[in-house]
Protein backbone atom coordinates (compact mmCIF):
# COMPACT_ATOMS: atom_id res chain seq x y z
CA UNK A 1 0.00 0.00 0.00
CA UNK A 2 1.52 3.42 -0.97
CA UNK A 3 2.21 5.64 1.98
CA UNK A 4 0.30 8.74 2.66
CA UNK A 5 1.78 11.64 3.54
CA UNK A 6 0.09 14.39 5.81
CA UNK A 7 1.32 17.54 6.17
CA UNK A 8 5.03 16.29 4.83
CA UNK A 9 5.15 13.22 6.91
CA UNK A 10 4.80 9.64 5.56
CA UNK A 11 2.59 7.13 7.40
CA UNK A 12 3.20 4.03 7.68
CA UNK A 13 -0.60 2.97 7.31
CA UNK A 14 -3.67 4.59 6.07
CA UNK A 15 -5.62 3.26 9.36
CA UNK A 16 -5.09 5.64 12.62
CA UNK A 17 -6.38 4.28 16.00
CA UNK A 18 -8.29 5.68 18.32
CA UNK A 19 -7.12 4.29 22.07
CA UNK A 20 -10.02 5.10 24.26
CA UNK A 21 -12.68 2.80 25.39
CA UNK A 22 -10.48 -0.73 25.78
CA UNK A 23 -11.57 -2.46 28.99
CA UNK A 24 -7.97 -2.95 30.10
CA UNK A 25 -4.68 -1.34 29.13
CA UNK A 26 -3.19 -5.17 28.84
CA UNK A 27 -4.67 -5.29 25.33
CA UNK A 28 -3.35 -2.14 23.98
CA UNK A 29 -0.04 -3.69 22.78
CA UNK A 30 -1.64 -6.64 21.35
CA UNK A 31 -4.49 -3.83 19.48
CA UNK A 32 -1.69 -2.02 18.36
CA UNK A 33 0.37 -4.63 16.64
CA UNK A 34 -2.47 -6.10 15.20
CA UNK A 35 -3.89 -2.72 13.43
CA UNK A 36 -0.57 -1.55 12.83
CA UNK A 37 -2.16 2.02 12.70
CA UNK A 38 -0.21 5.10 11.47
CA UNK A 39 -1.42 7.37 13.85
CA UNK A 40 -2.47 6.41 17.77
CA UNK A 41 -4.41 8.92 19.25
CA UNK A 42 -4.64 10.10 23.11
CA UNK A 43 -6.53 12.37 24.89
CA UNK A 44 -5.24 14.85 27.53
CA UNK A 45 -6.75 15.27 30.99
CA UNK A 46 -6.19 16.81 34.32
CA UNK A 47 -4.10 14.52 36.57
CA UNK A 48 -3.21 13.82 40.02
CA UNK A 49 -0.47 10.91 40.20
CA UNK A 50 2.22 10.41 37.40
CA UNK A 51 1.20 6.71 36.88
CA UNK A 52 -0.62 7.05 33.61
CA UNK A 53 -0.25 2.85 34.14
CA UNK A 54 2.01 3.00 31.03
CA UNK A 55 -0.15 4.36 27.84
CA UNK A 56 2.88 6.33 27.19
CA UNK A 57 5.08 3.97 27.72
CA UNK A 58 3.07 1.47 25.08
CA UNK A 59 2.31 3.56 22.96
CA UNK A 60 6.31 5.03 22.91
CA UNK A 61 7.51 1.47 22.29
CA UNK A 62 5.30 0.79 19.01
CA UNK A 63 7.11 3.57 18.09
CA UNK A 64 3.25 4.54 16.19
CA UNK A 65 3.69 8.63 16.21
CA UNK A 66 1.27 9.72 18.39
CA UNK A 67 -1.85 12.33 17.45
CA UNK A 68 -3.68 14.32 20.67
CA UNK A 69 -6.99 15.13 20.59
CA UNK A 70 -8.85 17.96 21.89
CA UNK A 71 -11.75 15.39 22.47
CA UNK A 72 -14.79 16.84 24.67
CA UNK A 73 -13.75 20.73 24.39
CA UNK A 74 -16.81 22.49 23.95
CA UNK A 75 -15.40 26.00 23.19
CA UNK A 76 -12.27 26.86 21.13
CA UNK A 77 -10.54 28.49 23.79
CA UNK A 78 -10.73 25.25 25.29
CA UNK A 79 -9.91 23.27 22.25
CA UNK A 80 -6.87 25.50 21.87
CA UNK A 81 -5.56 25.18 25.85
CA UNK A 82 -5.93 21.58 25.11
CA UNK A 83 -4.19 21.45 22.08
CA UNK A 84 -1.23 23.52 23.65
CA UNK A 85 -0.87 21.03 27.22
CA UNK A 86 -0.36 18.34 24.13
CA UNK A 87 1.92 19.65 22.52
CA UNK A 88 3.93 20.60 25.64
CA UNK A 89 3.16 16.75 27.48
CA UNK A 90 3.91 14.64 24.59
CA UNK A 91 6.21 16.97 22.20
CA UNK A 92 4.23 16.69 19.03
CA UNK A 93 2.62 19.80 17.00
CA UNK A 94 -0.06 17.60 15.66
CA UNK A 95 -3.44 17.92 17.20
CA UNK A 96 -6.87 15.93 16.34
CA UNK A 97 -9.40 19.00 16.83
CA UNK A 98 -12.28 18.81 18.16
CA UNK A 99 -15.08 21.40 19.03
CA UNK A 100 -17.93 19.88 19.90
CA UNK A 101 -21.11 20.95 20.05
CA UNK A 102 -23.40 19.73 22.65
CA UNK A 103 -22.93 16.74 24.58
CA UNK A 104 -25.61 14.85 22.91
CA UNK A 105 -24.80 14.22 19.38
CA UNK A 106 -21.04 15.06 20.26
CA UNK A 107 -21.26 16.56 16.69
CA UNK A 108 -18.75 19.60 15.61
CA UNK A 109 -19.58 23.25 16.56
CA UNK A 110 -18.92 24.07 12.62
CA UNK A 111 -18.53 27.87 13.48
CA UNK A 112 -16.02 27.60 16.87
CA UNK A 113 -14.41 24.84 14.74
CA UNK A 114 -12.60 27.02 11.72
CA UNK A 115 -12.27 29.69 14.51
CA UNK A 116 -9.92 27.35 16.63
CA UNK A 117 -8.72 25.82 13.67
CA UNK A 118 -7.37 29.38 12.89
CA UNK A 119 -6.10 29.73 15.83
CA UNK A 120 -4.10 26.68 16.19
CA UNK A 121 -2.37 26.89 12.47
CA UNK A 122 -1.32 30.41 13.56
CA UNK A 123 0.38 28.89 16.59
CA UNK A 124 2.47 26.02 14.50
CA UNK A 125 0.17 23.41 15.21
CA UNK A 126 -0.41 20.65 12.39
CA UNK A 127 -4.09 20.56 12.53
CA UNK A 128 -6.76 17.32 11.87
CA UNK A 129 -10.14 18.75 12.31
CA UNK A 130 -13.14 16.38 13.61
CA UNK A 131 -15.95 17.79 10.80
CA UNK A 132 -19.21 17.01 9.49
CA UNK A 133 -19.45 15.76 6.23
CA UNK A 134 -20.22 19.06 4.93
CA UNK A 135 -17.89 19.64 1.70
CA UNK A 136 -17.98 23.66 2.40
CA UNK A 137 -16.86 23.55 5.92
CA UNK A 138 -14.24 21.28 4.72
CA UNK A 139 -13.10 23.74 2.66
CA UNK A 140 -13.03 26.29 5.40
CA UNK A 141 -11.08 24.31 7.23
CA UNK A 142 -8.44 23.82 4.44
CA UNK A 143 -8.74 27.52 4.37
CA UNK A 144 -7.20 28.34 7.64
CA UNK A 145 -4.61 26.08 7.21
CA UNK A 146 -5.79 22.75 8.36
CA UNK A 147 -3.06 19.70 7.01
CA UNK A 148 -6.15 16.99 6.65
CA UNK A 149 -10.28 16.85 6.96
CA UNK A 150 -11.78 14.05 8.99
CA UNK A 151 -15.78 14.14 8.08
CA UNK A 152 -17.70 11.73 10.64
CA UNK A 153 -19.23 8.58 8.90
CA UNK A 154 -22.11 8.88 11.39
CA UNK A 155 -21.89 10.11 15.38
CA UNK A 156 -18.98 9.31 17.37
CA UNK A 157 -19.07 5.79 18.66
CA UNK A 158 -22.61 4.95 17.00
CA UNK A 159 -20.90 2.39 15.08
CA UNK A 160 -23.26 3.07 12.09
CA UNK A 161 -20.65 3.11 9.11
CA UNK A 162 -20.91 5.63 6.64
CA UNK A 163 -24.53 7.54 6.69
CA UNK A 164 -24.16 9.39 3.49
CA UNK A 165 -21.40 8.25 1.31
CA UNK A 166 -22.34 11.15 -0.92
CA UNK A 167 -21.04 13.51 1.15
CA UNK A 168 -17.85 11.73 1.73
CA UNK A 169 -17.24 11.55 -1.73
CA UNK A 170 -18.40 15.38 -1.84
CA UNK A 171 -15.71 16.15 1.02
CA UNK A 172 -13.43 14.32 -1.13
CA UNK A 173 -13.90 16.18 -4.27
CA UNK A 174 -14.44 19.74 -2.81
CA UNK A 175 -10.61 19.90 -0.63
CA UNK A 176 -6.67 18.60 -1.82
CA UNK A 177 -5.66 17.69 1.41
CA UNK A 178 -6.22 14.01 3.06
CA UNK A 179 -9.68 13.27 4.25
CA UNK A 180 -9.77 10.75 6.89
CA UNK A 181 -13.35 8.66 7.69
CA UNK A 182 -13.59 9.82 11.22
CA UNK A 183 -16.31 8.39 14.04
CA UNK A 184 -19.09 6.17 13.16
CA UNK A 185 -16.79 2.98 11.75
CA UNK A 186 -18.65 0.29 13.25
CA UNK A 187 -17.13 -2.80 11.28
CA UNK A 188 -14.32 -3.89 9.11
CA UNK A 189 -16.99 -3.39 6.00
CA UNK A 190 -17.30 0.27 6.73
CA UNK A 191 -13.65 1.50 6.77
CA UNK A 192 -13.41 -0.53 3.41
CA UNK A 193 -16.33 1.65 2.05
CA UNK A 194 -15.21 4.88 3.48
CA UNK A 195 -11.10 4.51 1.63
CA UNK A 196 -13.81 3.33 -1.77
CA UNK A 197 -15.26 7.12 -1.91
CA UNK A 198 -12.02 8.13 -2.08
CA UNK A 199 -10.83 8.74 2.11
CA UNK A 200 -6.90 8.74 2.33
CA UNK A 201 -7.39 6.98 5.52
CA UNK A 202 -9.53 6.06 8.10
CA UNK A 203 -9.35 6.65 12.08
CA UNK A 204 -11.43 4.35 14.28
CA UNK A 205 -11.29 3.71 17.75
CA UNK A 206 -14.62 2.28 19.70
CA UNK A 207 -15.20 0.19 16.81
CA UNK A 208 -11.87 -1.65 17.94
CA UNK A 209 -11.83 -1.06 21.62
CA UNK A 210 -15.54 -2.05 22.03
CA UNK A 211 -15.69 -4.99 19.88
CA UNK A 212 -16.04 -8.57 21.47
CA UNK A 213 -12.41 -9.20 20.66
CA UNK A 214 -10.58 -6.11 20.27
CA UNK A 215 -7.41 -7.63 18.68
CA UNK A 216 -9.10 -9.60 15.89
CA UNK A 217 -10.86 -6.57 15.06
CA UNK A 218 -7.97 -4.24 14.83
CA UNK A 219 -6.21 -6.96 12.39
CA UNK A 220 -9.49 -7.19 10.21
CA UNK A 221 -10.08 -3.44 9.89
CA UNK A 222 -6.05 -2.92 8.45
CA UNK A 223 -7.05 -5.29 6.02
CA UNK A 224 -10.10 -3.70 5.17
CA UNK A 225 -8.30 -0.25 4.75
CA UNK A 226 -5.85 -2.22 2.24
CA UNK A 227 -8.93 -3.56 0.64
CA UNK A 228 -10.70 -0.44 0.48
CA UNK A 229 -7.99 1.16 -0.90
CA UNK A 230 -6.91 -1.45 -3.54
CA UNK A 231 -10.44 -1.77 -4.77
CA UNK A 232 -10.21 2.28 -5.23
CA UNK A 233 -7.55 2.56 -7.12
CA UNK A 234 -9.15 -0.53 -9.15
CA UNK A 235 -11.95 1.43 -10.23
CA UNK A 236 -15.09 -0.23 -9.41
CA UNK A 237 -18.09 -1.11 -12.22
CA UNK A 238 -20.50 1.36 -12.71
CA UNK A 239 -23.79 0.92 -10.84
CA UNK A 240 -26.47 -0.39 -13.62
CA UNK A 241 -30.01 -1.83 -13.27
CA UNK A 242 -30.93 -4.09 -15.41
CA UNK A 243 -28.51 -7.34 -15.47
CA UNK A 244 -25.63 -7.67 -17.73
CA UNK A 245 -24.45 -11.62 -18.28
CA UNK A 246 -21.01 -12.22 -17.96
CA UNK A 247 -20.98 -15.31 -19.69
CA UNK A 248 -21.63 -15.57 -23.65
CA UNK A 249 -25.20 -16.31 -24.95
CA UNK A 250 -23.67 -18.08 -27.96
CA UNK A 251 -23.18 -21.77 -27.98
CA UNK A 252 -25.26 -22.61 -25.19
CA UNK A 253 -26.73 -26.34 -25.65
CA UNK A 254 -29.92 -27.39 -27.16
CA UNK B 1 -1.35 30.37 50.47
CA UNK B 2 -4.51 29.30 48.61
CA UNK B 3 -4.47 28.46 44.72
CA UNK B 4 -6.57 26.32 42.59
CA UNK B 5 -5.13 23.09 41.49
CA UNK B 6 -7.10 21.07 38.60
CA UNK B 7 -10.43 22.59 39.37
CA UNK B 8 -9.49 22.52 43.73
CA UNK B 9 -8.70 25.22 46.07
CA UNK B 10 -5.67 23.63 47.91
CA UNK B 11 -2.95 25.62 50.31
CA UNK B 12 0.27 25.98 48.25
CA UNK B 13 3.60 24.68 50.48
CA UNK B 14 6.11 25.43 48.24
CA UNK B 15 7.47 28.86 45.85
CA UNK B 16 7.14 27.65 41.98
CA UNK B 17 5.63 25.19 39.89
CA UNK B 18 8.38 22.25 40.74
CA UNK B 19 7.54 22.52 44.22
CA UNK B 20 4.02 21.79 43.20
CA UNK B 21 4.78 18.82 41.38
CA UNK B 22 7.07 17.83 43.83
CA UNK B 23 4.51 17.77 46.25
CA UNK B 24 1.47 16.10 44.68
CA UNK B 25 3.53 13.77 42.32
CA UNK B 26 6.46 13.43 44.18
CA UNK B 27 8.44 14.45 41.13
CA UNK B 28 9.90 17.64 40.16
CA UNK B 29 10.21 17.02 36.57
CA UNK B 30 7.77 14.28 35.60
CA UNK B 31 7.34 12.91 32.00
CA UNK B 32 4.43 13.00 29.72
CA UNK B 33 3.01 16.39 31.84
CA UNK B 34 2.29 19.63 30.93
CA UNK B 35 1.03 22.65 33.13
CA UNK B 36 -0.85 25.62 32.69
CA UNK B 37 -1.01 28.62 35.20
CA UNK B 38 -3.73 31.05 34.66
CA UNK B 39 -4.18 29.54 31.05
CA UNK B 40 -0.66 29.82 30.14
CA UNK B 41 1.06 26.76 29.40
CA UNK B 42 4.44 26.63 31.47
CA UNK B 43 7.07 24.93 29.59
CA UNK B 44 8.84 22.31 31.26
CA UNK B 45 12.46 23.97 31.26
CA UNK B 46 10.51 26.90 33.24
CA UNK B 47 9.15 24.66 36.50
CA UNK B 48 12.15 25.48 38.76
CA UNK B 49 11.45 29.14 38.21
CA UNK B 50 8.16 29.98 37.39
CA UNK B 51 6.26 31.48 40.64
CA UNK B 52 3.36 30.49 41.90
CA UNK B 53 1.03 33.25 44.01
CA UNK B 54 -2.07 32.99 45.93
CA UNK B 55 -4.83 32.64 43.72
CA UNK B 56 -3.06 31.29 40.61
CA UNK B 57 -5.36 28.41 38.62
CA UNK B 58 -3.06 25.66 37.79
CA UNK B 59 -3.77 22.83 35.42
CA UNK B 60 -1.79 19.96 35.74
CA UNK B 61 -2.82 17.45 32.63
CA UNK B 62 -1.27 13.93 30.96
CA UNK B 63 -2.25 12.04 28.03
CA UNK B 64 -5.14 8.91 28.83
CA UNK B 65 -6.71 6.51 26.61
CA UNK B 66 -9.03 8.67 24.26
CA UNK B 67 -10.64 8.35 20.07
Amino acid sequence: MSALTIAGRALSSRLFLGTGGLPSLVLLEPVVAAAEPGLVTVSVRRTSSTRDGGLLDVLRRSGVPLLPNTAGCLSPREAVMTAELAREALGTDWVKLEVIGDEASLLPDAIGLVDAADQLVRRGFTVLPYTTDDPVLARRLVDVGCAAVMPLGSPIGSGLGVLNPHAIEAVRAAVDVPVVLDAGVGTASDAALALELGCDAVLAATAVTRADDPVTMAGALRLAVEAGYAARRAGRIPRRTTARASSPMTGRIA
Amino acid sequence: MRITVNGQETALDGRTVADLLAARLDDPRPHGIAVAVNDEVVPRDDWPRRPLAGGDVVEIVTAVQGG
